[in-house]
């Protein structure tokens, strides 16, 4: 019954995602793909293949960014400011469920996007690596449809996962859209900088060495989810790291979405 | 007037106004060029705070650069400015390689533009190399770049103005290279055939036709263009030999090809594998490649200039 209740709000959430933005993202997604694979070949000295797959995965990062921060901050808040949000908690559905429907409904909404967007991304490269001839095919770090690709794409998802959770926690007490917007973007620059900052304490020894340092292990480590690079080179990634990272993404996605369920759970509606 | 024939009517207005917008810029442009130094600007040169900057999308943004690179160099080989010629070029590949270290074309063809003698390039050795030495310390176990810096010592020397060949600085480097493990074991050979015979033609064929077995193919073309070259500093030399031999039996050098080959058909001269005329100064009795030649200049460690 309960699990019932959270899926009912998320598909409400996935619908309306879908509705709104999902495909146009795609679409433009695929267009800059078409377009791009067709004009770097000429410009490139051969690179086409890196950069097809350097543009692909940033792409798909950046779309799912665009979709965790800018519907993130307002599944919640909009409720709210609509004050849609007395007549579902007047039904039978605590607020926690609704909490937990709406990042699920998110998410899936995001994994949806992805998914067709890796799509798009392996046919383009399917269809490069099979016009390149054998000798510039000997001279790829990695084949074209490289399967260690999804890796990275996992990775990504993985850290869109967190971001979500964070841009939810905003959207529970903010009142103000463009604050959460800028509260979630710049805890996302935080966390993608939060390795330089844990090792600023061990460089300054200082007192405000440490401060830094520990707000380096609190902000979420986006940095650890960028894999991008390593994998489009073709380098091994041990199934070791992408466990531990998986889990860290688990972990902290659900401190976070728990964070927003205490303060959501203590706030008024009047 | 109906809702659908307003839209129609908008629709063609806007698609006409977007003409006449194009053909304004375009007007505009045949009458008062936009100045183009703008295309000459690099806002970012630290490869650290471009990191920082880039956020996770370093690899993309060193794409950019690596793009922005070929353009520069594409546009000022094209270009007769004769002060501050490939500026950039440095500065972006550093750009490039710092933010992805493992771009292994961006070192090794960024070398080859860099070490490229004017006009071709900017003649800067001394960046190739510091190049391709970045690139040792980021991938210790990429042979091809110790290699490549021996190479470029081999060709080009040391660099331009009082820059002179290094053979044993070339052997040094080759020796670098085969003591990486999974070195090919023809680098030791090359290597001693460079201490032995630098400057020779065949050294530096070897290390071409090894360079043009590359995987990648535009490294390929240029070593295949450094053979042709090779090809046509053995034809200068071989040239020469004719001309010292008609001056010995005729006590004067030749007035032009048709002397110096009469059986050849009237008006024809040696060609460069480039398939350029060869020139020939009477006066000095020296034969140069034609500056019209794809293969100009020569490499350093030719006298044919």
């Amino acid at each position: 019954m309960r699990a019932r209740r959270i899926g009912l709000v998320a598909v409400h959430v996935f619908k309306e995602s879908v509705r709104d933005r999902v495909l146009y993202s795609i679409v433009a997604f695929a267009i800059v793909l078409v377009g791009a694979s067709v004009l770097i070949g000429q410009i490139t000295a051969g690179q086409d293949l890196k950069i097809l797959k350097d543009l692909g995965l940033a792409t798909i990062e950046l779309a799912g960014l665009a979709i965790a921060i800018f519907i993130g901050v307002g599944l919640v808040a909009r409720e709210i400011e609509r004050k849609s949000v007395h007549s579902l908690l007047a039904k039978p559905l605590p607020r926690w469920e609704f909490i937990v429907g709406k990042y699920a409904g998110l998410l899936a909404t995001i994994g949806i996007n992805v998914i067709l967007m890796t799509a798009v991304l392996y046919a383009l490269l399917a269809w490069t690596g099979w016009r390149a001839p054998e000798e510039l095919r000997r001279s790829w770090d990695a084949p074209a449809a490289d399967p260690a690709l999804l890796l990275a794409v996992l990775f990504v998802f993985a850290q869109l996962a967190l971001l979500t959770a964070v841009a939810l926690f905003f959207s529970t007490f903010s009142s103000s859209g463009l604050l959460s917007v800028v509260l979630t973007i710049g805890v996302w620059v935080a966390g993608l900088e939060s390795t330089d900052l844990r090792r600023f304490g061990e460089l300054t020894g200082s007192p405000l060495g440490a401060v830094v340092s520990a707000i380096g292990w609190i902000v979420p480590a986006f940095s650890a989810f960028d894999i991008k690079a390593a994998v489009v080179h073709g380098q091994h990634v041990p199934p070791a790291l992408v466990a531990w990272r998986l889990l860290y993404a688990v972990v902290y996605s659900a401190l976070t979405v728990g964070a927003g369920i205490l303060v959501f759970s203590r706030r008024e509606f009047r | 007037m109906t809702s659908r024939v307003g839209v129609a009517i908008g629709v063609a207005a806007v698609a006409a106004l977007l003409g006449v917008s194009a053909a304004v810029l375009k007007a505009g442009d045949r009458r008062e060029p936009a100045p183009i130094e703008t295309e000459r600007l690099l806002y970012l040169r630290s490869g650290p705070v471009a990191r920082r900057l880039m956020l996770s999308f370093d690899a993309l943004a060193a794409d950019i650069y690596w793009m922005r690179a070929i353009q520069h160099y594409g546009r000022e080989r094209r270009s007769d400015r004769a002060a501050n010629r490939f500026e950039l070029l440095e500065p972006l590949l550093d750009l490039t390689t710092t933010l992805d270290p493992e771009f292994n074309i961006a070192y090794r063809f960024g070398a080859i533009f860099l070490a490229e003698l004017p006009p071709s390039g900017p003649g800067r050795v001394d960046q190739s190399i510091a190049l391709l030495k970045k690139g040792l310390e980021h991938n210790p176990g990429r042979w091809q770049y110790a290699f490549d810096i021996g190479f470029i010592y081999y060709w080009y020397g040391t660099g331009l103005g009082r820059g002179r060949l290094d053979y044993e600085a070339a052997a040094q480097w080759f020796d670098e290279a085969a003591k990486v493990p999974g070195a090919p074991i023809w680098i030791r050979q090359l290597a001693a055939m460079t201490r032995a015979q630098g400057g020779d033609t065949r050294g530096a064929r070897r290390a071409l036709q090894e360079l043009a077995t590359s995987e990648e193919p535009w490294l390929r073309g240029a070593a295949e263009r450094g053979l042709e070259q090779v090809s046509a500093i053995e034809t200068i030399a071989q040239l020469h030999r004719e001309i010292d031999a008609f001056q010995a039996k005729h006590q004067r050098r030749p007035a032009g090809w048709a002397e110096l080959f009469p059986n050849a058909p009237r008006g024809s001269a040696p060609v460069d594998p480039g398939g350029a005329p060869f020139e020939y100064d009477a006066a000095s009795g020296r034969v140069t490649l034609s500056a019209k030649s794809p293969l100009f200049p020569l490499p350093r460690m030719s006298d044919a200039q």
